[in-house]
Formats: C-alpha cells, structure tokens, sequence
C-alpha cells in the first residue's frame, strides 16, 4: 500500500506526512506540476501555504494540474486526507462540503487539542470508534468550519462529521464545533488538526498515527478483496 | 567628544583626530556624504583610496558599506576578545552564519541577527522581514533550517506603543516563520522602560546539513557567472536596515516607515528550496544572501572573501518598477534574494532547477581578477570600486570607555510596597510580564513543522529538536537569554550570566553546550558610558565562554539603540546550540509524580539586586552579586549528568523571581503542589532573598528519592540541598519562622493570566 503526499511550492507540512506516513505503509512526495498521481493507493494533502495563500487560502491550489488528478481519484472513490491547508484546498475544489474562515481570535494558533470521533465511516477512521478522544495539535489562522445553515444540517443529517473539538476545546470558532468532515461517499476525509504531528512518540501522543494505521489497513484489504 | 580613530590603511598607522562635523571640509566643497552618513575623515579616506572623488554611485555604496551595520566600526576591535575556537567549529566568525559539528556527519548551522530598528518603525514587517534574514543567513551556508527562536524586548505594557509593537512583533515573526514551514521553538520577551522608543526584535535561526554540503561564500574562478536568484529588485527599502540601524532614532520613526522592506514567505519558501536543490545537486561553487545595503554588501563581500573582483551589469537585474537608477540597483534591500557563483556550463542546469521552483534567476554579472567591483549599465560604466576599500579599509574606532559617575537609568515605578506580604508578593511576580507564561506569544508560532520538536515551549528549560528522522535518538538543544535589567546593574558580571543561563538551560534538558552566538544589542557606542557597558560586556561573555569552553561562532551588533531618553538598557542576547544523546531523556520543568523528592542543585546565593521584585519595588541596584565560574561549570556538568542518567523527573532553572516562582513554574506546568521547607541552606541574608532573590547558578530539580539520593553521592563538591517534596494541590512553602501556602490553581491564574490580562 502506498500513499501519495502532495507537494505544492508552500507545502510545510509535507516531509511530516511523509514520514508518518512511513509508519505505516510507503510513501511518496506528488509534485503539484504533475497530472498524474503515479498509482498510489491514498493520497494526503498536507498543511502549509499552498502557493502562499495570501488572498484566500486553498484558492490557488484548486487549479494546480495535480488537483485536477486528485479530483478524478477522489470521484472514483480513492482515500483522499486533507490537513490543514489540505483541508483548506479540498474544500476550495469542492471536494469537500463547507469552508474554513479565519479564527475567531484572529490570531494564528498553535495548540494540543482534543477531539473525539463522531462518525467512523471513513477509510482514515475505520479503526477508530465513535467516542473515541484523540490528542493532537492545531496549528492555523484559518481554520474556523464554516457551511450554510442547510448544508450543515446536510451534512449531520448524513453523519459527515468525522471529528468534533472535545469540549471547550474549540480553538477556532468552528460551528458544531466541527474538526473533519468527509465528503458525502465518506472517502475524503479533511481535518485542521495535524494526526502527522503525533504518529512518533516523541511528539508527546500517538493518536494521528491511527488514522494513518486505518487508511493503510483499509486500502491493505481492499486490494486483498479486488485480489 | 574625542575619539580615537585608527586607519587600517597602509599597516598599523595610527592618527587622531577630533570628529566633529565642522571640521574636515570635503575636498569637493559639499557636503553630501555627511548626509549618507560618513563623517568628513571618511570621506577623506574614501578619496585618498580612490585617488579621486567618488561618482554618487561609488559615493552611496560607500556610505553603506562603511555604515556601522556593514562595517562594525565600533565593536570589530572588541569582538576579537571573544573565543571563537573550539574542537566542534566548523565554520566560524565571518561566514553567513556559523557551523558546529554535531556528530554522525551533521553540522549545525546557526546565528542570531536583530532587526531591532526596523521593529521599531514598523513592527509586522519589521519582526517578519528579520526572520526572513536570519533564515536566509542559515541555508546561504547550505543548511535547512530548522528552528527559529526569538528575543524580544518592549517598554512596559502600561504604554500602547509597547504593546501596540509587542501585538506586531509576535504576528510577524509568526507570518514569516508560520508561512515558510520553519518551526519556531523558543524565545523570551522582557518588558522594561528603557526600551520604550528602540524595541528590540532579535531573531535566531537554526539549521542543519551534512558536513559535506556546507558552502561558503567566497566568490571563485575568473569568468564564473555571478546569478542573482529570488524577488524583482524594488525600491523597497533603499537604505533600510543599513541606515536605520547606524543611527539614533527620533522621537517620531513613522517618516523613516517607507524604508522597511515588504516581507513575502512565500517568495523565500521558494528560494529556500531552490537554493538548496542546487546545492544537493553541486551546481553552485558559492552562495550568499542579500541583506542589509543589499547588492552592494553582498558582492563586494564575495569578493573580498575570494581575493577576485567581480563585473556587475546593473540593467540585467530583474526590476520591480522601471526607470530604477544604477545606485538605486546596488542599494536595493528588497527582500528573498540570494547570490550564487556558477561555471558558465552549469548555467542551463541552475537555470532549469530555478524554473522549476519558480524562481527567477538571473546572470548578472562575473568574477573577474581586478580585485575591483566595476559596474556596468549596459555598456556604459557606472562605478569602478577595489573590493578592498569597500570592504577591509573601513575605518575602525577605538572605543572610549568611561563607568558612568550617575546612575544612568532612572528606577522603574513601584508597583509592590516593601511590605506587601509573601503570598501576594509571590503572586505578583508570577503575573509580572517578565515572569508570566509567554503562552499568548509562542502559541501564535508553529512550534511543530519539521516533525523535529521534542520538547515544546514552556514544556522544558530548553527546546530539544531531534537530530534525525529515523527514529534514532540524537538531538540538539537550543535556548536563547539575556537579562538586559540585570546588565545594566554591572554589564560584566550580567553579560556573563546571560552565558551561563543559556548553558544552564541546556542542561536542565542534558545537554552540552556546542558553540554561541551572540547579539549585542547596545546604545550610541560614541558615548563613553555606552563604550563602557559594551567593553565590559563583551570582556564578561568572553571570560564565562572560555570557563564553559563554548566558542562564539558568530552574531550581530546592533548599536545606536538609544532615543532622546537615554540608552536602552546593555542588551548581549545570547543564543546556544547543545547536543544530548537521547531525546527522550531531556527533562521538562514539570513536577511529575507525588511523593517525588525536591532539590536544589548549584552555587546558588540568591540576592534581591537586579531582581525582578527589586523592580516592581521600585529600584534598581548598581551592582551583581560575585560569580565564581569554576564553581559554575561544574555544577552545569553535574546537573547535566544527572539529567542524562535519566533518573530525573524534571530540571528547572532558578531565574526571573528567584526559588519561588521556580518552584511555582514547576507545580504549575504539571498541575501538582509541593511542600518545601526552605531553610536557609543558600546564604541568603533575609526571607525575601532566599525565596525572591536572583542569581546564578541554581536548579530545581525533582526525581524519586533514590535519584535525589544519587544525585548527591555524584554531586561531589557541588551543592545538593534536598527542598521537599511533590504531591497534594498546592505549593507549601516554609522558610523559617515564615510560611506560605497558595493553590496550584491559584498560582497558575497568576502565572498563565499575566500576559494576557495586560493585554485585553
């Protein structure tokens, strides 16, 4: 099983996904230039500034010619994990429901957070179960889930909602207190939180490795199943 | 005033000379070098070097490259008192940044540089555009960059200047650092009223490479092509950092607010890349970053490093707006550009590599054996120059050192009486905004990218980034201190307790202390009490890195700090890169389990002057207490043992508000109380010292009692004084007749709340 991590020229986090991703399966760096995802089994759109990100973040990378690859993937029904500006970007290709507005503080912050999983119909949270808490880090200025009133009533009603904020947790002011969401099929995941900022031990907790574990395992049995 | 000026032309030859401004009318009749800043002498000199009189091309260039930023007039002298040698060197003094070996064929790149000046017209892009230069500074010498760390200096939070400036700072250090990927580890910021008009924004990069692929500078090779890589040249900052910070500022800055530069992440992310794409790939035989006095700095800084001289053709450089002058060309500070020197046959391959990064590259000109910087537009000559003028004559000042006869800083305002009880005493040094948690500043920062942070902010005494990603345990540790209140008090003593912090720090995370840089931050140096606290601080750092064995690798000076109300207080920030053999043995500052046994280890004698409760009563002392640096060193080496034994539970430094805010810091960060009985084993002369007084050299350290136990059998002659023990949900302190007993809660409230209730 192999993920693929996307590298746009602001990428930040790329590296960090590569080698969580490592953890648990092979791993190769997507040059945003390129159309083709190379055949990889899962891919991650990592954190950072896309291509700097200065007018709306994510409203660049949406035209790259590796998103135009990505799209297809996703529609095919390929795991696809946003992080961050990752989330950020799919939101903007309309490969993911809702948008992400700049903190309620207006400050950029860098926070352990925890989560607990709401719905665990994803290939990144199958191994998961709902109620489970996860400790990991956020780290944005624009990360606050924004949808209309209807479309987030759209998107509980069809358990959309991968991971909530754990209580008073909430850094940024997203509504519902939503942290991931997926796309209506369940197969793209995106999330603010960083799980490759806590798949080594030394980075104080484990738990985003599991949603790593979960998508290596679920792409494993999935080839097993085709086989 | 006198001054004693030397010239370096022509060997030893030495001349005296009144420098005033009437004096030395310019052979040319007008006086307009005065205006760029050169003194008539130097103007003089300038003429004598050239054997004529400069074109306003020549004549600016001049005046940047002979700026106190450019040249270190006024501190080159002294900055040779410092040890810059040392086993684990590997680039020292000089380059873009400085190297030291970290083992398994690593070296650890690093620097700290201010951008104090700037900060203080405009503090966004101010702070932003100073970690933009200090990264740049870092992988000019071929290294990724991997932590950034910070130190910070405002006037009190009473003045919406200082926190308008503060607000500014922190969200552009956080811009540049956030946007470009690097995490930003560690810092401090301290608040005092001698910083009120001249903020200090210090900023230190830190990076590593493979031994292999550091690269120097030095330009190379008659007819190699000299490429200009990065950001369109602008008239953005004509004259920025160079002459903003090689002069005084005015009551008002806000005129001076077009000559900051515009920082852009992005643009640097992409250079970052490049450059090092084209160093893994061996195209480039130098590389060097455009900073301060931009084109003009940097190629005659490759030149001279070189021995060559260098060709420029100014109408090749890629401009921002039409219509730019040749001198406009030269002194440009615009932001995200690098220089590189390249054999004419690997041209195509930079280019291409360049390209697919995005970043324009540019040939702008080649190295040439005149050993003159001669430049071009298009056909027609613009200036010819010899490298060595503008870069090795530069006239160096003797400085006139003279203590000052009055106190030179007015005390600060009293916000405690003398007899404000323990318990409220202990609480307002936990909120005072040089003891409070700086959480609102460093959750602003990315603290993760780079999946190297072992150990966060706040969580130990230093921030520990792992040396590799395989998993293997090797790391590095790296702090930043100074106490700039405390050096005013006795700039010697002060300066090299700011060394022995840093070491001390390291320690308390089992590191040892490889190499340091140094920023001086300093007022008018012309001023003889100015020149004083700047020689004695320099004389004092240079005794406590020798004791330590730390060479000084490379740094900054930034001087002229000083407004209408006097100098800011003696600012040396120092900045230390350690190694420890295993991550995750470095200790945080966190008490961890009840029933562990407290101790404190070290020649500690705690003492009310320079404190942080001296200044909230109100004064401020004239004079440090000794230290004895032998005494010092060894009690870093057992503390430092101990950690790496890896018995302990935590190392916490005794610092700002003396024992018991460490000891507060310490139940706070892991939310558990302590019972402590004090009793006097420091020879401290009253309550207030032993529990409030500061001072070198002490350590809180807590572990199982056999690890205590251990620790004092191993200590030998350093003292071990067992404190007490963690446990319950509040901090007892006894010392004495006296007693305190506040809530964890309450102390974190103090603690946590002191930044942030200032601030709303």
């Amino acid at each position: 099983m192999r993920f693929g991590v996307v590298r746009f020229p602001g990428s930040c986090d790329e590296v960090d996904a590569l080698l969580a991703c490592r953890r648990f399966a092979d791993a190769e760096l997507l040059w945003h230039g390129d159309r083709s995802l190379g055949g990889v089994d899962a891919v991650v759109i990592p954190g950072g500034f896309s291509y700097g990100d200065y007018l709306r973040v994510g409203a660049i990378a949406r035209f790259s010619p590796i998103m135009a690859a990505v799209a297809a993937f996703a529609r095919d029904g390929g795991p696809v994990l946003g992080i961050c500006n990752g989330f950020q970007v799919l939101c903007e290709a309309d490969l993911l429901p809702g948008a992400l507005l700049p903190n309620t503080g207006l400050r950029f912050l860098c926070r352990q957070v925890d989560l607990t999983v709401d719905h665990a119909d994803s290939p990144f949270t199958r191994a998961l179960a709902p109620g489970d808490i996860l400790s990991l880090p956020v780290k944005h200025g624009a990360g606050r889930f924004y949808a209309p009133d209807d479309d987030l009533r759209g998107l509980e009603e069809n358990n959309q909602v991968a991971l909530r904020y754990a209580l008073g947790e909430n850094p940024n002011g997203s509504l519902n207190d939503i942290a991931g969401v997926t796309n209506a099929a369940g197969n793209v995941l995106g999330l603010m939180p960083h799980p490759e900022h806590a798949a080594h031990p030394l980075s104080g907790s484990t738990d985003g490795g599991r949603l790593l574990q979960s998508a290596a395992h679920a792409c494993a049995s999935n080839a097993r199943a085709v086989a | 005033m006198p001054l004693r000026e030397t010239s370096r032309k022509g060997g030893s030859l030495s001349e005296r000379s009144e420098r005033t401004p009437e004096r030395g009318v310019a052979r040319n009749g007008n006086s307009h070098h005065r205006e760029l800043g050169l003194t008539d002498s130097e103007y003089e000199q300038i003429v004598d070097r050239l054997d004529r009189e400069p074109n306003p091309t020549e004549l600016a260039i001049f005046s940047l490259m002979w700026s106190e930023h450019c040249a270190y007039k006024h501190s080159r002298k002294l900055l040779r008192k410092l040890p810059t040698e040392g086993a684990h060197v590997v680039m020292g003094p000089g380059e873009n940044a400085g190297a030291v070996d970290v083992g398994d064929g690593l070296a650890v790149a690093f620097k700290v540089e201010s951008h104090n000046h700037p900060s203080a017209v405009e503090p966004f892009q101010g702070a932003a555009t100073g970690v933009g230069g200090i990264l740049r500074d870092v992988f000019a010498v071929g290294a990724r960059p991997i932590a950034v760390l910070d130190s910070l200096r405002f006037g009190e939070l009473d003045s919406p200047r200082s926190r308008y400036l503060l607000d500014g700072a922190v969200a552009g250090i956080g811009h540049y650092g956030n946007s470009i990927g690097v995490a930003t580890v560690g810092g401090e910021i301290y608040f005092e009223g001698s910083y009120e008009q001249n903020c200090l924004v210090n900023a230190m990069c830190v990076g590593i490479a493979s031994r292999e692929r550091l690269i120097r500078s030095a330009a190379a090779g008659h007819g190699n092509l000299v490429v200009l890589l990065g950001a369109l040249t602008g008239r953005d900052g004509i004259g920025g950092a160079s002459v903003l910070a090689s002069a005084e500022l005015g009551a008002d800055g806000a005129d001076r607010r077009p000559s900051v530069q515009i920082g852009d992440p992005f643009e640097e992310k992409k250079l970052l890349e490049c450059s090092l794409a084209l160093l893994d790939r061996g195209l480039l035989r130098s590389l060097q970053d455009l900073g301060a006095a931009g084109l003009s700095s940097s190629v005659s800084e490759m030149a001279s490093k070189g021995g060559v001289g260098i060709d420029l053709d100014v109408s090749k450089v890629p401009l921002r707006e039409a219509g730019m002058e040749p001198f406009e060309v030269m002194i440009s500070e615009s932001q995200e550009r690098m220089l590189c020197v390249v054999e004419p046959e690997l041209l195509d391959e930079v280019l291409a590599t360049c390209a697919n990064w995005d970043v324009t590259a540019t040939a702008i000109g080649s190295v040439t054996q005149t050993g003159s910087l001669r430049i071009f537009s298009g056909q027609a000559p613009a200036g010819d120059l010899p490298v060595s003028a503008l870069v090795d004559d530069c006239p160096l000042y003797d400085l006139d050192p003279q203590p000052p006869s009055a106190p030179l800083y007015d005390p600060p305002p009293r916000r405690l009486a003398n007899d404000c009880e323990t318990h409220a005493t202990l609480l307002a040094l936990l909120a005072s905004p040089n003891v409070a948690s700086k959480r609102w500043a460093f959750e602003q920062y990315d603290a993760l990218v780079g999946s190297r942070t072992a150990r966060r902010p706040q969580s130990a005494d230093a921030a520990v980034l792992s040396l590799h990603h395989d998993g293997t345990s090797g790391a590095l540790a790296v702090a930043i201190d100074g106490n700039g209140r405390r050096v005013s008090c006795d700039p010697y003593l002060g300066a090299a307790e700011a060394v022995l912090e840093c070491a001390r720090n390291l320690a308390c995370v089992g590191a040892e202390p490889l190499g340091l840089t140094n920023c001086l931050n300093f007022g008018n140096p012309e001023k003889p009490h100015v020149a004083w606290q700047l020689t004695r601080a320099v004389e004092g750092m240079a005794d406590a890195c020798r004791a330590l064995r730390v060479p000084v690798v490379g740094g900054n000076v930034s001087l002229y700090n000083e407004g209408p109300a006097g100098p800011i207080f003696p600012t040396p920030v120092v900045g230390m890169v350690g190694s420890l053999p295993d991550a995750r043995r470095a200790t945080g500052s966190a008490f961890l389990e009840p029933g562990h046994a407290i101790a404190l280890i070290g020649p500690f004698s705690p003492d009310l002057r320079g404190s942080e409760l001296e200044k909230l009563r109100g004064g401020l002392a004239d004079s440090l207490p000794q230290i004895d640096l032998g005494a010092q060193v060894e009690a870093l080496a057992a503390v430092r043992a101990a950690v790496r034994a890896g018995r302990l539970a935590s190392a916490h430094d005794v610092s700002d508000g003396g024992l018991a805010c460490a000891l507060a810091e310490s139940c706070v960060a892991g939310g558990v109380g302590a019972r402590v009985n004090a009793a006097a084993p420091m020879q401290a002369s009253s309550l207030d010292d032993l529990l409030f007084g500061e001072g070198a050299g002490g350590v809180v350290v807590s572990g199982p009692s056999e690890a205590i136990a251990e620790l004092v059998e191993a200590a030998g002659s350093v003292p071990v004084e067992p404190l007490g023990t963690v446990g319950g949900h509040v901090l007892e302190l006894t010392a004495g007749a006296a007693s305190l007993s506040v809530p964890v809660e309450e102390l974190r409230a103090a603690y946590e709340g002191g930044l942030p209730d200032r601030l709303s």
